[in-house]
């Protein structure tokens, strides 16, 4: 497996909770993340929605995606066209919805980057590395459990059930 | 090598293999639960997996985040959710029935040594009867609807022991404030509070609750309790199905250990908009307060409604200009509540009851507070825009610590109104 993303950073702060990525009153009017997607990130910066582009890799301070559990704050994210976040920590509920649904959760120090920096990730099944491509940091992100691996790979945990129908473990 | 904590002993036994924090154990589930918040994805999810429901007695569909009276899009997601327990002969709890975490308590699903996984972030609730119990989103949950297990990494335990005793006007929410502002919103990520010491034992389960509940704020995959008397007299009304206590060994391996002595404690609240941006309730006297709530699956409890009243009681009214709203945990605390006089008190009072379940908490199921107003809430949650409103500003504290506010009309010590 070879994942390769590069794109532009989009700088948020630290415990940016699941409510912040959309709010759960909002679910009163859809699940549908294409139409949630306008309401993204609206109680931290109303403007946000319409100034995200497809790739845009999100760079967050530590705890991203604490609070609720709900899966839409990823499946929103991905409508929204966002691939990858990269944060010191996330919450562990958001964690496992991401990579569920193929959103690349990548745990790495982002204190060097910078909003609009540009942000390369490489992913293999042996390291993660995160580079700014403005400034010439170079970063190594936290590798992912065999099991998470497995699941990135499959596409997401419905592929990876689909073949499967029970989570697998490979003796280490 | 080092004994087990409580949670490396039911992720042991769950996954049948001699496992430690930092191993990735694949477990056994006992109960999957799911709520109008979450299961109408899991639902997708699942047909998208293509599987059949393994166990349907091990699952459980509770409508707690919306009410009846909705928007036609909640109403036709719990009327999904309905269909396909109905196809699946999987047991639902109504809308009205209560919160899904205080659902799993009662109903006696939650014993100790058993592993619950809910498709709520507050799942972690079900630790305060000696189970691992943890939250996962809906992916997950369709997962193990299909093969009734759940694959997780055993997490480090931070030992919390509680000294002494809590003093009059002084609560479990106000503990749980106080680790809050200790630990911070992620102090306890991807690990176990394991609660020990003697103001633990002295705890109702009613306040170990509030503990268990609040831990997911600090991040913790689940917050145990070990079982003693107090358990088994609670499981005794509901449950004739053997359980299995799990005790931490003598030598067991603790990540960190947070010593707090309840009995110095004085009253918190958690300011907006974050849980762990604490202080004293005297750093913050006088704020002016126009909503209060009490209820949610961290404070609205017999015990929280009996502590509201009381001061209400005391001073015979609620301030002018503020909006009281209680909402019972589940319709057990109702009844309760309704046998016992309190609700009709409350009610002449001047509050306003509403139906139990999630209400008010995360905006979608009661009244909302209007732009500019100061909210004080039992609630576990204070997030900017949590109640429905990104102009609202959400305190936290104690039943007693609201009680006082809804009494003067601005944050105040609740031990000013007990003398």
């Amino acid at each position: 497996m070879q994942i390769h993303l590069e794109s532009r950073a989009r700088v948020l702060g630290d415990d940016v909770n699941t409510d912040y990525i959309i709010a759960s009153t909002r679910k009163k009017e859809s699940l549908d993340p294409q139409v949630l997607k306008q309401y993204l990130f609206e109680a931290l910066d109303p403007l946000f929605a319409e100034s995200v582009k497809a790739n845009d890799i999100l760079v967050a301070g530590k705890n991203f995606g604490c609070g609720s559990a709900m899966e839409i704050a990823v499946t929103v994210l991905l409508a929204a066209g966002i691939k990858a976040v990269v944060a010191p920590s996330f919450a562990r509920t958001f964690y496992r919805n991401a990579i569920n649904n193929g959103l690349i959760p990548v745990e790495c120090d982002t204190s060097g980057i910078k909003e609009g920096n540009g942000v390369s990730i490489k992913l293999t099944e042996a390291s993660v590395s995160v580079s700014n491509t403005t400034t010439g940091q170079e970063l190594i992100g936290n590798p992912f459990p065999a099991i998470m691996l497995e699941i990135l790979q499959a596409g997401g945990l419905v592929p990876y059930f689909r073949t499967h129908q029970d989570f697998i473990v490979r003796s280490a | 090598m080092a004994g087990k904590t409580i949670s490396e002993k039911i992720l042991s036994a769950k996954s049948q293999r001699d496992a430690h924090a930092g191993d990735l154990v694949i477990c056994d589930v006992d109960y999957a639960m799911a709520t109008d918040g979450s299961a109408p994805m899991a639902i997708d999810y699942f047909e998208q997996m293509g599987g059949r429901v393994l166990d349907p007695q091990r699952v459980v569909f509770v409508m707690d985040h919306y009410s009846s009276g909705a928007h036609q899009t909640t109403l036709a997601l719990q009327q999904k959710m309905r269909e396909f327990a109905r196809q699946h002969g999987i047991a639902v709890h109504e809308v009205g029935e209560g919160i899904s975490h205080q659902l799993m308590l009662e109903t006696g699903r939650t014993r100790p040594g058993g592993l619950l996984v809910g498709a709520d972030s507050h799942s972690v609730t079900g630790g305060a009867l000696n189970a691992f119990a943890t939250g996962v989103g809906s992916s997950d949950l369709a997962a193990t609807l299909i093969c009734g297990r759940i694959w997780l990494k055993v997490p480090q335990t931070i030992k919390v022991v509680l000294d002494g005793s809590l003093a009059e006007g002084v609560y479990a929410k106000d503990v749980a404030l106080a680790l809050a502002e200790m630990l911070g919103a992620d102090g306890a990520a991807y690990q176990t509070l394991e609660f020990h010491g003697p103001g633990t034992a002295a705890m109702e389960i009613d306040d170990r609750i509030v503990l268990s509940n609040f831990s997911v704020e600090m991040g913790a995959k689940a917050g145990i309790f070990p079982a003693d008397s107090r358990t088994f007299d609670y499981l005794a009304k509901r449950t004739t199905e053997r359980s299995e206590p799990v005790a931490p060994d003598v030598d067991a391996h603790y990540g960190r250990e947070v010593v707090l002595d309840v009995s110095k404690l004085e009253p918190r609240v958690a300011r907006p908009h974050a849980v762990d941006n604490v202080s004293t309730v005297r750093g913050a006297l006088g704020t002016p307060i126009q909503m209060v709530y009490i209820g949610t699956c961290t404070g609205g409890r017999v015990s929280d409604f009996h502590q509201t009243l009381s001061i209400l009681e005391a001073a015979g009214r609620i301030a002018p200009g503020v909006q009281l709203v209680v909402t019972p945990a589940s319709r057990e605390v109702e009844n309760e509540l309704q046998q016992d006089g309190t609700l009709e008190k409350l009610r002449e009072l001047g509050a306003t009851i509403t139906v139990p379940g999630c209400g008010s908490c995360c905006g979608t199921a009661g009244p909302i507070p209007a732009d500019g107003v100061n909210v004080l809430s039992t609630a576990n949650r204070n997030f900017k825009a949590r109640m429905g409103n990104a102009k609202a500003f959400i305190y936290l504290a104690s039943p007693a610590a609201c009680a006082a506010a809804a009494v003067t009309g601005r944050l105040t010590d609740p031990r000013d109104l007990m003398s």
